[in-house]
């Protein structure tokens, strides 16, 4: 499980996460939503270490990050994979260099185990006939899926998506979305997604945190958000006017 | 010694005007001097495996100095013949010897040319290509991606280009030796002095400590080559824009560094 407790963060005089208390549990998948500038890549970072959080703690399985020494963060952070907001693909290896990246920096297997494993993990994200083209020659929507093949190679215990399907059609979308879903389930690793997309809050959101102007304005399940009167929480679900009929006529139908 | 000072103070003030903020604001330089220690030291520490290292420096060498050969061959051959040609025409006495060419031009290229002004020139173009793809890689978030894996970032990136750049001394010697041919070039054929003459003030007064100094010279230079544009690349913050704004400003302070180390290690080893 992931705590996160009070978590604080500023830019300057720009105070972006106002106090944050949430857990993330294990074998889920845990989305954060909120609007485009809410802080949700700011929040992600700060679980990752890669933003300092001014106040707060984060725990990782009972162990509490800023209070790990350094050899035991960086023993964590193998076990953490990141699927950023653009990518970040490294741009001067192929597909399959990248992905293969994590393993030969901190495994010791042989190059035929690790290209097995990056085999894999590539048929895993349904991609294969890419492995020799570099990021800058595949599609946005098959970058992500290099994202993530390459955060999952090592099998870890925790993985973090920004916005894994944004800027992605509608049907590759949910394709990496129960992509996500699914490898979370197999391998029971807790999962956080940020996300503004409501295909994905409907298709996998079994938790989901809703963040606004700094502080968590709501949380709870895709069940429940139908049901919310929070009027932040509709007002940001319910802004398109498909999602008003979908919510009308669920409440019809029970 | 008020000279020096004076000399300083004339540094300082210039700096301001080569830099993009056109006022005093030595904070600025100081914090980033701390900065710029502190980033050497991370560098230092925690490498990553050496399979993966030996792999970068390979392809840093290339992209550093192999790829740096023709401009610095280019630039050393025809700099070294107008050196030549210009202390020619400007010796019409009779009464000065023909060999003072040769001399002059071996002075020049191996004492500053060749170590101090090839190194500005690297700046450009050694440094903005480290600034542009360390900073491109900063806004990319793939800097990010290498320190949430665990990866040492700034050993990575930077200590392989310090390595490489431990072969800058050879392109350095590469363009001594072209300046040199230059000159020979441009005067004998140019019909400005023979070889004879020309290869005497070559050999003449020939003192052994100044290669020394020029070497040394480029020893420090191709360490602030390396290290100063991946600062600046690095620690940047921004989008595309700023990638080529840290590029100028990285090109700006690696000369201002290279021209300041150049007068104080003149002064100590020379003065
Ligand atoms: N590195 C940074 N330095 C300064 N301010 C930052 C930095 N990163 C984010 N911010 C600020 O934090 C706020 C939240 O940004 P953040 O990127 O977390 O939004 P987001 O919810 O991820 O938006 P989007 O959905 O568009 O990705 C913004 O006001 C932004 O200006
Ligand atoms: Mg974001």
């Amino acid at each position: 499980m992931i705590e996160v407790n009070n978590l604080h963060k500023s830019f300057g005089d720009n105070h972006v996460l106002k106090g944050i208390s949430t857990t993330f549990e294990k074998g889920k998948t845990n989305l954060i939503i909120g609007q485009s500038g809410s802080g949700k890549t700011v929040f992600l970072k700060s679980l990752l270490g890669i933003f300092e959080p001014d106040e707060g703690t984060i725990s990782f399985d009972g162990k509490i990050y800023s209070e790990l020494e350094e050899n035991e963060k960086r023993e964590l952070r193998t076990e953490l994979g990141m699927v950023f907001q653009g990518s970040a693909l490294f741009d001067s290896m192929t597909v399959e260099e990248n992905v293969m990246f994590p393993l030969k920096m901190f495994s010791n297997q042989s190059k035929s185990e690790m290209a097995d494993r990056v085999d894999f993990v590539l048929k895993r994200v349904n991609l294969l006939d890419a492995e020799k083209r570099y990021p800058s020659e595949i599609s946005g929507g098959m970058q992500k899926r290099v994202a993530i093949a390459r955060a999952i190679v090592m099998n870890p215990k925790y993985l973090f998506c920004d916005e894994p399907n944004s800027g992605l059609d509608p049907k590759t979308a949910i394709l990496i979305d129960n992509l996500i879903q699914e490898i979370t389930d197999e391998y029971q690793i807790i999962t956080v997604i940020n996300s503004h997309d409501m295909n994905s809050v409907m298709e996998i959101g079994e938790k989901i945190v809703f963040l606004k102007d700094g502080i968590k304005a709501w949380e709870g399940t895709n069940k429940e958000i139908f049901k919310t009167d929070n009027e932040a929480v509709t007002d940001f679900v319910y802004s398109s006017n498909l999602f008003k009929k979908v919510r009308q006529a669920y409440i019809d139908e029970n | 010694m008020i000279i020096i000072k004076v000399i300083v103070i004339i540094l300082l003030l210039s700096i301001q005007f080569l830099d993009d903020k056109p006022y005093f604001y030595p904070m600025i330089y100081i914090e980033n001097l701390g900065r710029y220690f502190a980033m050497l030291r991370k560098v230092f520490s925690k490498p990553v495996k050496w399979l993966i290292l030996k792999d970068l420096i390979l392809k840093e060498m290339n992209d550093l100095i192999n790829n740096s050969l023709g401009i610095v061959a280019f630039i050393s051959f025809f700099v070294g013949g107008v050196v030549t040609i210009q202390t020619a025409l400007n010796i019409d006495n009779p009464f000065i010897p023909k060999y003072l060419i040769g001399f002059a031009t071996r002075q020049s290229i191996i004492l500053e040319f060749a170590p101090t002004f090839v190194s500005i020139i690297m700046a450009g173009k050694v440094g903005s290509f480290i600034t542009s793809s360390i900073g491109t890689m900063r806004v990319t978030e793939q800097i990010d991606a290498l320190d949430v894996m665990g990866v040492n970032s700034l050993n990575y990136l930077v200590f392989p280009k310090i390595v490489a750049m431990s072969l800058y001394p050879f392109l350095i010697a590469i363009g001594m030796f072209l300046g040199i041919l230059g000159g020979w070039t441009a005067g004998v054929v140019g019909g400005l002095t023979s070889s004879e003459a020309f290869t005497t003030g070559l050999q003449m007064d020939f003192k052994t400590y100044h290669i020394a100094y020029a070497f040394i010279k480029t020893v420090v230079f191709s360490f602030v080559l390396a290290t100063v544009p991946a600062f600046y690349g690095y620690y940047m913050k921004g989008g595309a824009l700023e990638v080529g704004r840290a590029s100028t400003t990285a090109f700006v302070w690696t000369s201002i560094v290279i021209i300041v180390l150049n007068f104080i290690l003149t002064q100590l080893i020379l003065g």
